[in-house]
């Protein structure tokens, strides 16, 4: 059962997640992405006349369903086979991220910039805030986050997505690499 | 309420996205300064299989469990693609969490989440609202 403890290693954990994409097709024709359920939830609460909302959010409430059962997976998993342990993460990033500031890597995510007491300061703010309302606006203007457009547009060969991918590292490499060294 | 099946497949991926430190911001920290084949190794082996697995059933013109037939449309390029995509990495690079792990994080307890998902909420509607006016 020890493996059960552990995190478990990247090349048992990446054909898990790729077999995402067989079972929803094989299921229902489902194509595997996460971030069309924002697109859902915006459209079955606040409408407000938008056109890009005002569909029949209903037929496609299997996505609601498969979120449900994320929530449901991240809490079973954390209860009753918890990652103990501080994320192994490489000296370089640990010693990089040192140099920002960061000198408590226990947990999921840094608690000194990113929990509710953080959420008054400017990196807080920038972290949370501004970095959700960046992932929500992106992946629905580029039409798809990792899941639909770095796995399963990458999965059936879609040139769009391999645009996207690169976009993503574009603007995540420019925030890590530009950005942080500025804030922290 | 025969979509409620889902739940399955949902609860499965939020296991993996958990066990496999995805949902952990310095894992993402790590991948953006290429310094760990964690990351890669994952969303590449998941790309191997999946394509694989398209492969095979579009080869074998396998039907979905539910009667319909699997067909995987081609996403049409639009300019979207990359704008959109460089304004996600920025938001990935920050929160540490695209959407499927922001939700699981959520069932992990991590209760700062929830300004995350909802700041999220308000740059999908706002795309919405804006949509017209910007170049696609």
């Amino acid at each position: 059962m020890s493996y059960l403890s552990q995190p478990w290693p990247w090349y048992v954990a990446g054909p898990l997640i790729g077999l995402m994409v067989p079972l929803l097709l094989l299921l229902g024709n489902k194509k595997f992405g996460i971030s069309s359920t924002l697109r859902q939830v915006c459209a079955a609460c606040v409408p407000a006349g938008v056109p890009f909302l005002k569909y029949d959010w209903k037929a496609e409430s299997w996505n609601l369903f498969f979120v449900v059962g994320i929530i449901i997976g991240g809490f079973l998993a954390s209860t009753f086979i918890p990652n103990t342990n501080d994320v192994a993460i490489s000296e370089p990033t640990r010693a990089a991220l040192l140099a920002q500031g960061i000198t408590e890597f226990g947990g999921l995510v840094p608690v000194q910039i990113f929990s509710w007491q953080a959420l008054g300061t400017l990196n807080g703010f920038l972290l949370m805030v501004v970095g959700g309302f960046l992932v929500g606006f992106g992946s629905r203007y580029a039409g798809g986050c990792t899941s639909g457009h770095a796995i399963m547009g990458l999965a059936s060969l879609q040139s769009s997505s391999l645009i996207a991918v690169i976009g993503f590292f574009v603007g995540g490499l420019f925030i890590v690499h530009v950005v942080y060294p500025v804030l922290m | 309420m025969k979509q409620a099946v889902y739940v399955v497949p949902g609860l499965l991926f939020g296991v993996f996205l958990y066990k496999s430190e995805v949902i952990s911001w310095y894992r993402i920290q790590e991948m953006f300064r290429f310094e760990s084949i964690h990351m890669y190794g994952i969303i590449g082996l998941a790309v191997l299989v999946g394509v694989i697995s398209v492969y095979l059933i579009k080869r074998f013109q396998v039907s979905a469990a539910n009667g319909e037939d699997v067909d995987v449309p081609d996403k049409v390029f639009h300019h979207g693609n990359w704008i959109g995509g460089i304004i996600f990495g920025m938001g990935w690079a920050l929160t540490g969490a695209c959407p499927g792990p922001m939700f699981t994080h959520l069932g992990a307890g991590t209760s700062i989440i929830v300004v995350v998902i909802l700041s999220a909420l308000a740059g999908t509607w706002t795309y919405s609202y804006l949509r017209p006016k910007l170049p696609h």
